[in-house]
């Protein structure tokens, strides 16, 4: 199999799996200026204490195996992205120090609090903006060296739509790690998210077929569609199932995480699926971008041998963590 | 707010800045953790062996520092993985194939494995057996050694690049162990771990002689107190060799690098050690000298005559700045020579018998904390600096490959770097005083629980579900019957 292709399947994987995993962690930031009181925000916190920091490496590896296996489209897309890509590292260092702190905090914890969900929120539009940036910078190129290039309305758009999306994700996530009270909260959060994160997926949706006519091409053309097409059904079925759920008094606490990261999932392939074969849209290809052989083939021997290894330790880390958060554990 | 800041410098000086602030400020938080990881493993293995809860008094004490100095350590280094994208795009483009699969070896070799067992490590205790905890620990532990790995061939490359081609202005690499094992990165490496080990023994050294001189959790104190400085008598004198010979490295391969630190500007055979001077980058020329006659000749050509190359070797244009580099280098040594006399100091007053009460040592080492982190620091600027106006010694130039940023845009970005950094120090700072004020949780407390530390014991019944029996308390309190130890009364 050709190693271009190889190494944009490993970026994807990558992506989508810190999309998944920090997605539901900065989610509970996001969604946690929403619950009722401070033991609640300090239990929505603790139940990810062990876990944030190992679901953010995903985004440097995505980093990383992008800087491997396409030096140039790392470096074109970093510096071209400043702005956003420093708020949102700063909004990281934000959230990420709450953790620390607020557990070890008097009478500053209210402020960690407010870190937690500024940090969380600001992260996840930045990403949103850079994403909406990358593929709205399809048709249209804009000059390099203006500071504000990013910023458009289709980046704000995406940018509201990832906070919606990972809001969701992150309730989900406390459905099945917290009981009572604070799951009915989050369960009635997670209804109004969902209808939130559908309107913003359509309308994403839509304006790319608009102003993309690249995309739309590929996705309204005949008969090329027909591969495309189960993706906007599974989206559907996916939201369907998780409606249900959301609604029925049972408890099936880890259902409704799985439904939501089908829905992701599914919009990223379909999103994957418009630019290919362009790794920045309607400029480089994959085979024009790829690095030297002797640097992708060392570089994949590595991640051959480890990416099995951190899986497997990571689901151990789950394991030992699983069942309902206890503001017990502590160090 | 853009237009305000109309007259600036240029990108490429604002970027440079931005980069040297960043990693300064994280370069001091893996410069101690790496150390007290280790530290924290050995107490664990320690009471594994012994099952003298004294040690996991240690373990338990040390690992709040430790997570809250990670967690700053993490944060700030996600910064820097991607600032050779942002602010350095001309560099992450022609030197990538070369450095960025080191960057991955270090993601998944180490990243990974640090953050995933950093949770049982930290959370762990009521959920894994003892055993289990360890491994745990040892892992964080040998984590942040293999990240120090790969980072240092990274960084060790840009100074003595080795098995690499250019081809159409990028370099491809050719051979993977000349890349890794670069002439200069066995020296740097042993250097960085051992300034690691040092720092973190003078930091814990001192938060015990702190309690020592207050007469509080004496108990405690003496034991982490007594392990660190010996520590420090046998790191300190063992780092002084390690430098010397690294010094004898960056002679052959950076010469103008070594005429810097010694303050050299003409070709000299015999050359004195300048002990003190005001080099003039201007004048070409150092005032107020302090010398000691052909001793620099002695140290780095172990000859009296010996020639040593002087700045004048290279044209004004590329020569790092020197002053930079000649007092950086002072100020690492003055604290090397300052390390080996706590250590013995130490040594001194333990055959005395006076290790735990002599006061003037106890305020030595207490004074000592930040000497290992100012020392580090002082050290890289030594070796980054140094290399001045190369990224890559004599191939790439700094200034020529930084990203084509508007202006506004770094200074922007390095007005958020420097105020978001200075609270979060001073917040850090806060919060670790907190943290000795409180000091270690009684033996008492850790036979009835092992998970508590105060902040958690308000909480309702009902977020508490039963804890899992992994048989702590029994060995434990097994432990202080048959020895019948004092320990209890001693830590009040």
């Amino acid at each position: 199999m050709d190693i271009a292709l190889v190494y944009l399947l490993l970026i994807g994987f990558g992506i989508l799996v810190y999309v998944l995993l920090d997605g539901f962690s900065l989610g509970v930031g996001i969604l946690s200026p929403l619950l009722n009181t401070p033991e609640d925000k300090g239990l929505a916190m603790k139940s990810l204490a062990h876990l944030w920091d190992s679901n953010q490496t995903w985004l440097v590896f995505g980093g990383v195996v992008l800087f491997v296996a396409f030096p140039s489209v790392y470096s074109y897309v970093l510096s071209n992205l400043y702005i956003p890509i420093i708020l949102m590292l700063i909004a990281l260092i934000f959230r990420g120090v709450a953790f620390e702190f607020r557990f070890k905090a008097d009478s500053s914890q209210k402020w960690w609090d407010i870190s937690f969900a500024v940090g969380s929120t600001l992260a996840t539009f930045c990403q949103g903006l850079i994403l909406g940036a990358l593929v709205g910078d399809m048709s249209s190129p804009k000059s390099l060296d203006e500071p504000l290039q990013w910023l458009t309305p289709f980046s704000i758009h995406t940018g509201v739509a990832l906070v919606v999306g990972y809001a969701l994700l992150g309730s989900c996530w406390l459905i099945r790690k917290t009981e009572d009270g604070l799951q009915q909260r989050v369960r009635m959060l997670a209804k109004v998210l969902l209808v939130g994160m559908l309107f913003f997926l359509a309308m994403v949706s839509v304006e790319m077929l608009l102003e993309q006519p690249a995309i739309a091409s590929r996705w309204l053309d005949w008969p090329g569609n027909i591969w495309l097409a189960p993706m906007p059904l599974l989206t559907a079925f996916f939201a369907y199932k998780l409606w249900n759920l959301l609604n029925s008094e049972e408890e099936h606490s880890l259902k409704p995480l799985a439904y939501v990261m089908g829905l992701f999932a599914t919009a990223f392939a379909g999103l994957v699926a418009g630019i290919f074969p362009y790794i920045i849209p309607g400029r480089l290809t994959i085979w024009d971008a790829i690095a030297p052989d002797k640097s992708v083939y060392f570089t994949l021997v590595g991640i051959l041998i480890f990416i099995p290894i951190i899986i497997a330790y990571n689901v151990y880390n789950y394991k030992t963590f699983s069942g309902k958060t206890s503001l017990k554990d502590g160090y | 707010m853009f237009e305000l800041l109309s007259s600036l410098p240029d990108s490429s000086l604002l970027s440079r800045i931005q980069f040297a602030f960043t990693v300064s400020y994280h370069i001091m938080f893996p410069t101690i953790t790496i150390g007290l990881s280790l530290y924290i493993a050995i107490m664990e293995g320690l009471w594994l062996k012994t099952k003298n809860p004294v040690y996991l008094q240690q373990v338990k004490f040390w690992m709040k520092p430790f997570a809250v100095t990670f967690g700053m350590g993490v944060v700030s280094g996600v910064v820097l993985s991607y600032e050779f994208g942002t602010n350095f795009s001309e560099f992450s483009t022609i030197v990538g194939p070369v450095l960025a699969p080191l960057l991955a070896y270090e993601v998944l070799t180490a990243f990974f494995l640090e953050a995933g067992f950093l949770g049982i490590m930290l959370f762990g205790w009521n959920r894994v057996s003892p055993k289990v905890h360890f491994i745990a620990t040892c892992t964080v532990a040998i984590g942040t050694v293999f990240s120090s790995f790969w980072i240092l061939a990274a960084n060790s490359w840009m100074h003595t690049p080795a098995g690499y081609e250019i081809v159409d202005g990028v370099f491809h690499p050719t051979s993977w162990l000349e890349v890794i094992f670069n002439p200069s990165f066995p020296y740097r490496l042993s250097h960085m771990l051992l300034a690691t080990c040092l720092s973190a023994s003078l930091l814990i050294a001192g938060i015990h002689a702190y309690y020592l001189l207050r007469k509080q959790h004496t108990e405690f104190a003496k034991v982490g107190f007594s392990f660190t400085m010996k520590a420090i008598l046998i790191l300190a004198p063992l780092q002084i060799v390690v430098g010397d010979f690294h010094g004898l490295n960056v002679a052959e391969h950076q010469p103008v690098k070594l005429a810097a630190m010694e303050g050299i500007w003409e070709t000299e055979k015999g050359a004195d050690l300048r002990l003190f001077a005001i080099p003039d980058q201007q004048q070409e020329t150092n005032h107020y000298e302090v010398t000691i006659p052909k001793a620099a000749s002695l140290i780095i050509k172990h000859d009296l005559d010996g020639e040593i190359a002087g700045l004048d070797q290279v044209a004004k244009e590329d020569r790092p700045p020197v002053p930079v580099v000649f007092f950086s280098f002072r100020i690492m040594l003055g604290l090397g020579g300052l390390m080996l006399l706590l250590g013995l100091a130490g040594w001194i007053a333990r055959r005395r018998g006076r290790m735990f009460e002599s006061k003037p040592l106890l305020t030595f080492s207490v004074l000592m904390i930040p000497a290992g982190v100012i020392a580090t620091l002082a050290g890289w600027y030594v070796v980054e600096v140094g290399r001045q106006p190369w990224l890559v010694q004599g191939l790439v130039r700094t200034t020529d490959v930084v990203s084509p940023l508007p202006a506004q845009s770094v200074a922007f970005s390095l007005a958020l770097f420097v105020t978001v950094y200075s609270i979060l120090f001073i917040t850090y700072v806060y919060f670790m005083r907190k943290l000795v004020r409180k000091g270690p949780a009684t033996i008492e407390s850790l036979l009835n629980d092992q998970s508590t530390h105060g902040q958690d014991e308000d909480l309702p019944a009902t977020l508490n579900p039963a804890q899992v029996d992994v048989g702590y308390t029994q060995e434990m309190s097994d432990y202080i019957d048959a020895h019948n130890t004092d320990t209890r009364k001693g830590d009040h």
